[in-house]
């Protein structure tokens, strides 16, 4: 968001805050009960529930041995997809920028594609793609790697969906860098090598974490393509969101709201993180 | 993503195909876009082809056959009913919210923009237990509902309310930046000139933010059409009856019924290219406003 000056129309400053309050202007209380209904009370009915569960139960529903292992392959195997995404993201992101080639419009529209396909279906198609008389995943056959059904599987689903968040919050970013800049360091005499990691790549850092922030979260939460894509067992590749919604299958409302929380929380933290990265990313707007 | 900003940028400097000073530059250059390509046809491309493929392995005649099935028929039909429901109420919501948000400068105002951006950053699972937790049978407002006769989860409502969380932001999202780079001269002139707040709106804010709109409406159509999560969890997945499209690909493939699954996957896969073939015709459009003003 682009800060601009504030208003002009300051003649209501002198009205109490209390006044204005009550007399809201009709968009205003349409956001305020929207918002209020659509998300203030039921984030509050899950936090009061986990509350009622008891801090000592909590816990222990929180640390069990499958709720553990369902934390550590959904957050590693989202780390891993956001990162490995992180690097061709860049790259992508380049790409689409700096070259000219046939059917650039086609890839740089493609790239939303996940954005835009339903889950289920990048799931089912992921699936089939990858499984073992898949067209991919017939390849890796004779080597002995099985990716559907496998946490490898997960992790295709989760580089599916958190695919387009590094290359959109780059692009506008590597679109703005002026190519005077490196030509200026190019005739100073520095090396391609200096040019890009002194000079390019400072100012990429933010947008990149940023992406791969907002990568990860999405990774964290997917459920749809991933419930397909995995064989959903315990221990080997079922990820939090699934155990949640298999507890919940099972009437274990306690079980999944502990989980749901946990979860939640994670996303919370990562939101803020998300806040802080690109208000880090905003420092190099004032130098234009 | 502000892709409004990026398309205006694209079009102030048009991409100069880069004369590489450096005799590498061309095989570096070719070397990066074969990467992309092979990466993206591993992720995307074929993956997305493979959809069309396994639909029409069998022949055009089964792929219809599958599509006449009623409870495919009856899938449909819910999902049309769900997003013709959950749009239009987050339409008017995200023009309020951005409204307020882009006119108005208060403390708290970027704790509010997070906000909402929460239901982007929750996992639609967790966002269908908490409505589950609010209207379900041992939720809060469970007791109320049951001696009303009112079913929610498990029903259409519950789907619907759960859309509409999971489709919050996008329009406030689009209209925000749209509108705070109109800035706000042009309506209090109107204003001055006499003009009633909904005229203001209809005839000035309106005509300036149409695309921003429109792309943020594509963009909550797109996720209410396809929301898989947080709808499987509140509907309870019974066929015919609460079963979207989403939920009938996975259902059909699960009982290895893979041809009808995969028919279903293509008009979904045909709604993600007419979104995505939306979305370049709105960034177009937008551009050339940016040119003409």
């Amino acid at each position: 968001m682009t800060a601009t000056s504030p208003s002009p129309i300051s003649s209501k400053a002198d009205q109490s805050f209390w006044y204005r309050l009550t007399h809201l202007s009709l968009p205003w209380k349409v956001t305020w009960v929207y918002l209020s209904i659509m998300l203030v009370l039921p984030v509050a009915a899950m936090l009061l529930k986990a509350a009622t569960v008891g801090p000592a139960k909590f816990w222990e529903i929180a640390t069990d041995e499958i709720a553990l292992s369902t934390y550590v392959v959904t957050f590693v195997t989202a780390f891993i997809a956001s990162a490995i995404n992180g690097v061709f993201g860049t790259l992508i992101a380049w790409v689409l920028v700096r070259y000219d080639f046939p059917g650039k419009r086609i890839v740089d529209a493609a790239v939303d594609l996940p954005f835009a396909l339903p889950t289920a279906v990048a799931g089912l198609t992921l699936a089939t793609v990858y499984s073992d008389n898949g067209w991919i995943g017939s390849l890796f056959v004779p080597l002995g790697i099985k990716i559907s059904f496998t946490r490898l599987g997960v992790g295709m689903a989760m580089l599916f969906i958190s695919l387009p968040f590094v290359v959109r919050t780059l692009q506008p970013v590597l679109q703005d860098l002026e190519k005077e800049t490196e030509e200026a360091a190019w005739c100073l005499g520095a090396s391609p090598l200096q040019t890009f990691l002194l000079v390019i790549l400072p100012p990429l850092i933010p947008p990149v974490l940023t992406g791969v922030a907002l990568g990860f979260a999405r990774a964290v939460g997917e459920y749809g393509s991933v419930v397909i894509i995995a064989g959903n067992v315990p221990f080997q590749d079922l990820i939090a969101p699934v155990l949640v919604f298999q507890r919940l299958e099972q009437y274990d409302y306690a079980g999944a709201t502990v989980v749901g929380t946990v979860l939640l929380l994670i996303s919370l933290v990562l939101l803020v993180v998300i806040n802080v990265l690109q208000t880090w990313g905003r420092r190099y707007d004032d130098r234009g | 993503m502000t892709t409004e900003a990026k398309s205006a940028l694209s079009y102030t400097n048009p991409p100069t195909p880069r004369t590489a000073p450096r005799a590498q530059g061309a095989w570096v250059k070719w070397l990066l876009i074969s990467i992309t390509i092979l990466y993206l046809g591993l992720i995307l491309f074929i993956p997305a082809l493979n959809v069309f493929v396994e639909a029409f392995s069998g022949g055009v005649g089964p792929f219809f056959d599958n599509l006449k099935s009623p409870a495919f028929l009856n899938s449909v039909k819910l999902t049309v009913i769900i997003a013709a429901i959950a749009v239009p109420i987050n339409t008017v919501f995200g023009l309020c919210a951005a409204w307020a948000i882009a006119r108005n400068y208060f403390p708290g105002r970027t704790l509010l923009l997070s906000i909402i951006d929460l239901p982007f950053a929750i996992s639609p699972v967790v966002a269908g237990l908490m409505f589950v937790l609010l209207f379900g049978r041992n939720g809060w407002f469970g007791p109320v509902l049951d001696t009303a006769g009112i079913r929610i989860i498990f029903a259409l409502p519950g789907m619907v309310i759960v859309t509409a969380f999971v489709t919050m932001p996008f329009v406030a999202r689009e209209v925000i930046p749209v509108l705070e780079e109109m800035g706000s001269e042009q309506e209090e002139a109107a204003k001055t000139l006499g003009a009633t707040d909904w005229q203001t709106f209809w005839r000035v804010t309106l005509p300036n933010i149409r695309w921003g709109l429109l792309y943020g409406v594509i963009l909550t159509n797109a996720r209410a059409m396809g929301e898989f999560g947080a709808v499987s969890v509140v509907s309870g997945n019974i066929a015919g009856k609460t079963q979207t499209m989403p939920l009938f690909v996975e259902e059909a493939y699960k009982q290895y019924k893979t041809p009808e699954a995969y028919s279903a996957a293509v008009i979904l896969a045909l709604l993600a290219v007419v979104t995505l073939v939306l979305k370049e015709i709105v960034e177009r459009k937008s551009r050339i406003t940016d040119v003409q003003e």
